[in-house]
């Protein structure tokens, strides 16, 4: 049979966010597949290289909006290390609580459009409910739904609001019993079981050689989180398990997003009973001195690194990022070869994307 | 005189008779508040995220603000849609395909801006590849302001819309 070329995007409803596949298929069969990205790159490497080191945390909330805390508070750790600033400890515990309340939002994001993908509306409407619930936190403690412009070199912004403890335990406790009821939606679906079991395989070599982390390796059964296996902030001090699943398809990939959406809540649960008083903010200098510095967090979609040089002024020289879903998606052509083109919803969906950090 | 030349013929005639005679304004002024009023309820937006404000768009038709009870319904394809959401920045890479969704459909249409990059460029103001503002080269109609604008923001939005629909309906009785 004649093999033609297809282009899925950049306008695309499978595509969440702006990017283009073009897959090339013998039939309905996938040979070969080829991701174009680029659609929002707009410098942002090049921009911070104009901008103080304060300013630049409002530019990195923008990198991936689905988890912005994520992405400033990688920021802030690489400028710390870059100007030797010490973190007070409090600020440590709230970073971890909002950091852990972004996963959740963040995931539960990519469950509801994951659902929508696969024909599962109802998936979608119940989790956005559930996603606003963490959204009221996070405005609670920072005055925004989406970019919260939030941590500081040297700490957090402000301390929690009064309060913020009750309500927060409150949303886990509802969160956690309609989690169990999502679970019943999503593994109740034959369809949804069909559409995701043994589809989209990334064997766990395939990832390792290729760079994936985050969820969509752990969902090969690898044991690789960098809170666990490189901690940062107060990560080691609390108690918690890594999620992995051993199946490596995309349905792997839903169940590991699942338990980390549970495990965050037991952490969130922990850090707020272990939170120490004290400041929550140091005054950091104003110039970083003539070295280098990189930080590397889990960000909900994987691994994220900056790498910042300072020159001994007050803006970087260079700062360089490595954003997980750049990396992620290089990994399509070997996940998408030998399925059909009714799979590539289910797989592409699977894989979590955020192009605002892939094109920076 | 050919069949098709009779055609053209006869119907330029009955237009004339029709605007002549004062019936087409009689026409008009009952079918313009019903041709109005099925516009301005019926918005179907394009289904196209580009950036942060996508995320609220979603949150929009979401059930806490539930857009779909205006009548507001995402489609994927331009050729249903009425109104194109711009909700993003542009950058070079993407202009000459936001423009041919535009021209993709069908009129009549609107376009909204959404968020300060679609605006103006936003903090992306000294970026060597965004383009500073969507009305560079679409005609926009309502901006909504926000970094990003909250979902009440964006409703409020379409809401002003509605209201520039319903004062700037054209006749639809024989082509103005």
């Amino acid at each position: 049979m004649a093999e033609m070329w297809i282009n899925m995007g950049p306008q695309h409803p499978m595509t969440h966010g702006l990017w283009n596949l073009r897959v090339k298929v013998d039939g309905e069969t996938i040979i070969e597949a080829e991701p174009v990205v680029g659609y929002l790159h707009r410098g942002w490497e090049k921009l911070t290289e104009n901008r103080t080191y304060p300013q630049i945390i409002p530019l990195s909330d923008r990198l991936c909006y689905g988890a912005s805390m994520s992405w400033s508070h990688l920021y802030c750790l690489a400028v710390e290390e870059l100007m030797g600033v010490e973190v007070p400890e409090r600020a440590e515990y709230i970073r971890v609580i909002v950091l852990e309340l972004q996963r959740i939002a963040s995931h539960l994001m990519w469950i509801a459009a994951y659902g929508t993908d696969l024909g599962l509306l109802t998936g979608f409407t119940y989790a956005m409910r559930e996603r606003e619930l963490f959204l009221d936190l996070l405005q609670s403690v920072t005055g925004a739904r989406i970019t919260y412009n939030y941590p500081r070199i040297g700490g957090v912004r402000n301390d929690l609001p009064a309060e913020f403890e009750r309500d927060c335990l409150r949303a886990l406790d509802f969160f956690e019993k309609k989690l169990d009821e999502y679970e019943l939606i999503y593994d109740g679906s034959k369809i949804f079981l069909m559409r995701t079991q043994d589809v989209g395989v990334l064997t766990p070599s395939d990832g390792m050689n290729l760079g994936v982390t985050g969820p969509n390796l752990r969902g090969s059964g690898v044991k690789v989180d960098l809170r666990k296996t490189d901690p940062y902030s107060v990560y080691d001090e609390l108690e918690w398990d890594m999620c992995t699943h051993p199946d490596c398809d995309c349905y792997a990939r839903y169940r590991v997003r699942m338990e980390e959406m549970r495990m965050s809540a037991y952490i969130v649960r922990q850090a707020l009973s272990k939170m120490p008083p004290g400041p929550f903010r140091v005054k950091p200098p104003r110039n970083a001195p003539k070295r280098t510095a990189v930080a590397r967090v889990e960000d909900p979609r994987g691994e994220g690194l900056m790498y910042v040089i300072g020159d001994g002024t007050d803006k970087p020289y260079r700062l360089k990022v490595r954003s997980p879903i750049f990396v992620s998606v290089s990994a399509v052509p070997a996940i998408l070869r030998g399925y059909k083109v009714a799979d590539v919803p289910a797989i592409m969906g699977s894989i979590d994307m955020c192009l605002g950090e892939t094109d920076r | 005189m050919s069949a098709k030349e009779f055609m053209e013929w006869s119907s330029q005639v009955f237009d004339e008779v029709m605007r002549a005679s004062g019936v087409k304004r009689g026409v008009d002024k009952i079918t313009r508040p019903i041709w109005s009023w099925a516009l301005r309820n019926s918005l179907f937006p394009l289904h196209f995220g580009i950036a942060c404000c996508a995320l609220e768009m979603a949150a929009a038709s979401a059930p806490r603000w539930d857009a779909e009870r205006f009548g507001f319904v995402f489609r994927s394809s331009p050729r249903q849609c009425d109104v194109l959401l711009v909700n993003g920045w542009i950058t070079s890479k993407l202009r000459p395909d936001l423009r041919r969704l535009y021209e993709q459909m069908p009129e009549p249409k609107w376009v909204v801006a959404m968020g300060e990059c679609a605006i103006s460029g936003g903090p992306w103001y000294d970026s060597y590849n965004v383009v500073q503002g969507v009305d560079t080269f679409i005609p926009v109609d309502i901006h909504i302001p926000g970094c990003p604008p909250r979902p009440e923001a964006m409703l409020d939005g379409f809401l002003k819309l509605q209201d520039k629909i319903r004062h700037s309906t054209k006749g639809t009785f024989l082509e103005d």
